[in-house]
């Protein structure tokens, strides 16, 4: 097909550059996603000159095809002739720097964060900086909040006149007009406060962060929230007092619970942040009224941070703290109206016992884990079970069995078959966390006799339990403790019970492997082939077809073929239909 | 913000026709009525929806603006179809595709953008301008036609070239699934980041960018559905505090909420309710003191409630009584049994304020129009006509008579239409150009420049 002058290489590219305009998006966005191989193509004169000012001018594109756009240029240096050329790229960037979609937006700065360290110390000044100056004065918020995120790159690389110049443009946007901006310069605060120069920070960034975080918006002060951990670290601790803590106990109260939700959120980097003297002094009050605080939402947040934020207080007097000042909220927080919230502490409370010893988690903190434990709430009852491994290293096995054990019997065996249902699903995680011995001895018989239950459902969930716990202890365990009374359960004059026994087998065959399958549980499959309760039979011929595959060929042959060929000719329709099904799959035919 | 220049009282103000838009013959398409009208911020766009779901943009020439005799006439910018009925196959209810609201954005770029809603779903759409499209394929020419492969012997990259204006409208987002009775207001935060909408019972908070989930900050719902006494039948945010919205009922009270408090907001910060006045009690009483429409003044200082016979003016520190209260059409107080009949009493009149919150205006029956002017207590009856349609012909003062003999130029109650009304108004937010939308027209009137 080679033409006069064609040539085939350039098909596909011009397939490619044509698909940028098509009607399709997807076709569009393939294109876009190539991008590399048409400037590649085009080499990188052309790229500059034509290619880049095409793409600048696709700002009416869907936002997939935009959001693609941006990312691809971020990696356009080479193809545009390297760093030398490396300021081509800002006009497109920048125009997508501006539209409305915010994910866009922060995709197009995120390429031009990228790019700007490509640039020349002279590049930057000739042409980065002046973009961002652009972005920062516009018209439109969606400009000015792009501009937000470029400064903190450009400032430590260039002159001290243009550094004063960056200044002020932060410190005007800080105070703009629309809420949007204010957002963004708030979220970069901390950024842009890490690469200023000490003595800035002390008379720029702090004036700022007191009028963000006093500002009419509560979605403005929440934001210098985050800003204050930056800024704390950045100041030597004798300034923190005077620049930080008036701002941060204010925010602790805000009459915004939003705010006050972003205190308790942080509140362990904070922590860290301004160090163990105010944290003795400041924190603890604020962190006790943020775990009493009226709105759940901020007690939930709270209490997920209580276990951090006593982990991180300063050795010398922990446990006082502790015991005198947090003890008393968290026992609060254990009968909490809200769910949330007790679910929030259940997942962190165990933790505790760590921290405080033996003695005083027996004393102080078992009553609240049995309390939780006991809660109506599944969520709360699960996460004390998933985490009770760190009490056991704290007061051993005996202690723990002895005190929690009872209260989880009490649930297996509860009235309501769902909260049983729900007992099993943790039995795999606690079977874990607990160890063999400690199973063997006290919940193993729990597990079996879940097999009997005359709930259908929990007689499933048992059986599945059971695999789940093979999958943990081994195959050696399961031919010891489990596979035996499953097995003796096929002798059982209660045809649902015998029923059990197949689908148990059905379950455990794979994880306990050829040899037990074949040599324990598949004679016992093919003795039941004589049940006189036709379900039991088809059973049968369905746990054939189950365990097939894992028997070798000789046993297929020998001994499953004859029982399913019995049972293809049973006088029972549907125990024929799935021993039919069974010789089919098998290939037995 | 800049303010309406005469600002002062409505003896200054002389309306004057400016333009009618819609059909002119009699026979009214139920698609065409025009269920909301909306200026945006600067109000160089105004904004209708109708009952067939379409959404119109009039856009106000530019060049005339200079012109003193005459600001900028409003011409059809764009049309697009907001809505579609559509069928909730497991409640077996038809979803009407009529317009409830519409609330503009906040301008953030060079495109606008508004929300509009039915009775379930808001859509953010985007109205922006095109004027340049790509030209030059590589392997077909402009005309669609394509060229033979073997000649293509070089790359070429599309240009862009300047074409004719085109604009644009297209759905960004589709917030759905989250209100169970039918949606009666949408409102924009000040924070521009979040916005309510509010149905019977409940009042949901939503992200403009996030459309699968929403917070419900009040539920009026109870549990026992036999026990409802009230719902919700307006709602609206504060202008300038993001963390005050206020919702008003059909008992007649208006509940102001305070976000920051909690993060469910059914215990209200204030509550504002006139005490009944026992003289006028009746059996209507209810129906008639049930608010149709809550807007807050500019300023945020004042908030304006609109019930069947009455606009007050609420000063937010004063929960027990309104500041000023006008009577919109007091001699329908006799006619309350017939309007209740023929459903007239369930109307629901929108009001709103001038742009320096010195005027407020609201709709009446036989395309009457009202004007309050709050600083001369003086009020005005204005009609939405045919007949005085000539361009810059003013508005003649319209009165009806109440009792006793009628004047000269003086309609009698009995002769009012009660077919035609006049639900929505809107007022340019920096202008003395108002917006009047009767059955299926809307009329632009603007004040007489000398």
């Amino acid at each position: 097909m080679a033409g006069a002058d064609g040539d085939d290489s350039l098909y596909p590219i011009a397939v490619l550059i044509d698909e940028l305009r098509n009607e399709d998006v997807q076709l569009r966005l393939n294109s876009i996603k190539k991008l590399s191989t048409i400037a590649l193509a085009l080499g990188v004169e052309r790229t500059r000159t034509e290619l880049l000012p095409f793409l600048t001018d696709t700002i009416y594109d869907e936002d997939e095809v935009l959001l693609a756009l941006a990312e691809q240029l971020g990696n356009f240096t080479m193809l545009v002739g390297g760093p030398e050329y490396v300021h081509c790229l800002l006009p497109p960037l920048e125009s997508l720097a501006t539209v409305e979609e915010t994910v866009v937006r922060d995709k197009a700065v995120e390429s031009l964060r990228k790019i700007s360290q490509e640039h020349s110390p002279v590049d930057l000044e000739v042409h980065f900086e002046p973009l961002v100056k652009r972005l920062a004065s516009g018209d439109w918020f969606t400009s000015r909040t792009s501009a937000c995120g470029l400064f903190s790159v450009c400032y430590p690389r260039v002159s001290s006149t243009v550094k004063a110049e960056i200044r002020q443009h932060f410190r005007t946007l800080c105070s703009d007009d629309t809420p949007m901006v204010r957002r963004a310069a708030a979220s970069k605060l901390g950024e842009f406060a890490k690469v200023l120069e000490l003595e800035y920070v002390k008379s720029d960034i702090i004036s700022l962060f007191t009028a963000l975080a006093s500002d009419e918006q509560d979605s403005v002060r929440l934001l210098a929230v985050e800003a204050c951990v930056s800024i704390a670290t950045l100041l030597p601790q004798e300034d923190l007092e005077t620049l930080v803590m008036p701002t941060l106990r204010q925010a602790a109260e805000d009459k915004s619970w939003r705010v006050r939700y972003m205190v308790a959120d942080k509140f362990s980097e904070l922590q860290k942040a301004v160090g163990p003297e105010i944290t003795k002094n400041d924190l603890v009050p604020a962190f006790q009224n943020l775990l009493k605080d009226c709105e759940a939402e901020v007690r939930a947040a709270a209490a997920n941070k209580v276990k951090e934020f006593c982990e991180n207080l300063p050795e010398d007097n922990r446990e006082q703290i502790i015991m005198t000042h947090i003890l008393p909220c968290v026992k609060e927080l254990v009968s909490d109206t809200n769910q949330h919230v007790k679910s929030a502490l259940a997942s962190v409370i165990m933790g505790l016992s760590t921290i405080l010893g033996k003695d005083n988690t027996i004393e102080h903190l078992l009553p609240l884990f049995l309390a939780q434990l006991k809660d109506e709430c599944p969520e709360v009852r699960l996460n004390i079970i998933s985490n009770l491994d760190c009490v056991n290293e704290v007061i051993g096995i005996r202690q723990l069995s002895q005190s929690l054990l009872p209260a989880i019997v009490e649930l297996a065996e509860d009235a309501k078959w769902r909260v049983r249902l729900a007992i099993i699903e943790y039995m795999p995680l606690l079977a874990g966390q607990l160890g063999v011995e400690f199973f063997d001895e006290k919940l193993n018989t729990l597990c079996m006799a879940w097999l009997i239950d005359h709930v259908y459902a929990i007689r499933e969930a048992a059986t599945c339990n059971l695999m789940k716990l093979v999958e943990k202890f081994g195959a050696e365990w399961a031919q010891n403790t489990i596979v035996p009374k499953v097995l003796g359960m096929a002798n059982d004059p209660n045809y649902l019970h015998r029923m059990t026994t197949l689908f148990c087998i059905n379950a455990l065959s794979k994880a306990c492997g050829q040899e037990i399958t074949t040599k324990q549980m598949l004679p016992v499959v093919l003795k039941m082939s004589n049940d006189q309760v036709a379900n039991v039979r088809f059973n049968v011929a369905k746990s054939l077809q189950k365990i097939g595959p894992i028997l070798d060929s000789n046993a297929l042959q020998t001994e499953v073929k004859p029982v399913l060929e019995k049972l293809a000719s049973d006088t029972d329709m549907d125990v024929k239909y799935f021993a039919q099904e069974a010789i089919s799959v098998l290939a037995l035919a | 913000m800049l303010c309406a220049g005469p600002g002062g009282g409505s003896n200054d103000v002389q309306w004057c026709f400016s333009q009618v838009k819609g059909a002119i013959d009699d026979d009214v398409a139920e698609a065409d009525i025009i269920s909301t009208v909306e200026f945006n911020q600067s109000g160089e766009l105004l904004a209708t929806g109708d009952k067939g779901g379409r959404v119109v943009i009039f856009q106000q020439e530019q060049e005339s603006k200079n012109k003193l005799q005459c600001r900028g006439e409003y011409n059809v910018y764009s049309t697009f179809q907001s809505h579609e009925p559509e069928f909730d196959y497991l409640k077996s209810l038809e979803i009407e595709e009529k317009i409830n609201k519409i609330r503009w954005l906040p301008q953030k770029n060079a495109a606008h953008f508004l929300l509009s809603t039915n009775d379930k779903t808001i859509k953010l759409w985007k109205i922006s301008e095109r004027d340049k499209r790509p030209e030059g394929y590589n392997l077909k020419e402009e005309d669609g036609q394509y060229r033979d492969p073997n000649t293509v012997t070089t790359l070429r990259v599309p240009v862009f070239r300047p074409m004719d204006l085109m604009v644009e409208a297209s759905p960004r987002r589709v917030f759905a699934n989250a209100h169970t009775y039918h949606i009666n207001s949408i409102s924009v935060n000040s924070d521009c980041e979040t916005y309510l909408s509010a149905d019977d019972l409940r009042v949901n908070l939503w992200h403009l960018e996030i459309t699968d989930r929403s917070f419900n900050i009040v539920d009026i719902k109870p549990a026992n559905m036999e026990d409802l006494t009230e719902v919700i039948t307006a709602a609206e945010f504060h202008p300038n505090q993001c963390n005050t919205f206020v919702y008003s009922s059909s008992k007649g009270t208006i509940r102001l909420c305070d976000m920051r408090a909690a993060a469910l907001c059914d215990s209200h910060a204030k509550l504002f309710e006139e005490p009944e006045d026992p003289n006028n009690r009746s059996f209507f009483s209810e129906i008639i003191s049930s608010i149709s429409d809550v807007k807050f003044s500019h300023s945020g200082r004042y908030m304006m409630t609109r019930d069947y016979l009455s606009v007050k003016i609420w000063d937010l520190n004063m929960e027990s009584r309104p500041v000023e209260t006008y009577q919109v059409h007091e001699y329908l107080r006799s006619k309350l049994c017939s309007l209740y009949e023929n459903d007239c009493i369930f109307d629901k009149f929108e009001c709103c304020w001038n742009g320096n919150d010195s005027v407020v205006m609201t709709g009446s029956y036989n395309n009457f129009f009202r004007m309050f002017d709050r600083g001369y207590q003086q009020d005005m009856t204005l009609e939405a006509s045919r007949e005085n349609s000539k361009p810059r012909s003013v508005l003649k003062p319209r009165k009806v008579s109440t009792g006793g003999k009628r004047k000269k130029d003086e309609i009698s109650v009995d002769s009012l239409d009660f077919n035609k009304k006049i639900l929505h108004t809107a007022w340019h937010p920096l202008d003395n150009i108002i917006a009047v939308a009767t059955t299926n027209n809307l009329y632009i009137f603007q004040d007489k420049l000398n």
